[in-house]
């Protein structure tokens, strides 16, 4: 069974130490590819604030991150979002895909982000120095992203 | 009873991140609880004006309008996802 690991939380995380948790006792991992999410800056931002749907969330990311380690025969994963109010140059979110080859890491790192985005219930409000706030609007380059996929269970 | 769960600009709108209510008389689907929110006018009216705009999950998992709904069932109201 691949070792899964879902957290939905406030705290920063540890890139490092969560590496080191997902191959732990695991020999048969060649690599882990990574994806560190970062509050972009520009046109004012000061922060974001992130909401999710609890239980919901979790349970979608389980499935988006089952479905990458069949997909791809992934060792393990780990996916951390992080929620409340973050400011710009902050970590949001980590997906942490180990596998016994490299592309296999790869590729589930970037079908688990084009799943997360699109499919996850978390919301982003923008907080702008004017002190204007704004709810993220969807992008439909993100859907078409994900759409390259095909079904989460293909 | 139903519980409703309003999220992002939808509870912004409604100030309130949830409620409960009985199953209204004769609805079946989740769009037959939209035309009971509806019904209520004010700025329930206008976020249900908007189909388009938002997204459904009953019970946790992502619905179409014409998903059946039952009593104590959660139904959960939200703008598309922004994560990641």
């Amino acid at each position: 069974m691949p070792r899964v690991t879902i957290r939905v939380q406030a705290e920063v995380f540890d890139s490092a130490h969560e590496t080191a948790l997902l191959l732990r006792g695991h020999e048969d991992v060649g690599g882990v590819a990574a994806f560190t999410g970062i509050v972009r800056g520009g046109g004012g931002l000061v922060a974001l604030e992130l909401e999710h749907y609890p239980g919901m969330t979790e349970s979608m990311m389980r499935r988006i991150a089952e479905s990458a380690c069949t997909r791809f025969g992934l060792v393990g994963c780990t996916v951390i979002h992080r929620v409340g109010r973050l400011a710009v140059g902050m970590p949001i979110v980590l997906v942490l895909c180990a596998s016994a080859h490299r592309s296999a890491a790869q590729e589930a790192t970037a079908f688990m982000m084009d799943w997360l985005k699109t499919s996850a219930p978390f919301w982003k409000r923008e907080e702008f120095a004017s002190g204007h706030s704004a709810w993220v609007e969807p992008r439909a380059q993100d859907e078409a992203a994900k759409a390259r996929w095909g079904s989460l269970t293909d | 009873m139903l519980r409703i769960l309003y999220f992002a600009w939808l509870r912004d709108r409604l100030g309130r991140s949830g409620e409960t209510l009985p199953l209204p008389q004769g609805a079946h689907c989740v769009q037959d609880l939209i035309t009971a929110l509806r019904a209520r006018g004010g700025e329930y009216a206008a976020i249900f004006a908007r189909p388009e705009l938002i997204r459904v999950a009953v019970n946790q998992s992502f619905a179409t309008i014409a998903a059946p709904i039952a009593a104590h069932d959660e139904i959960a109201f939200f703008p598309p996802v922004t994560g990641g």
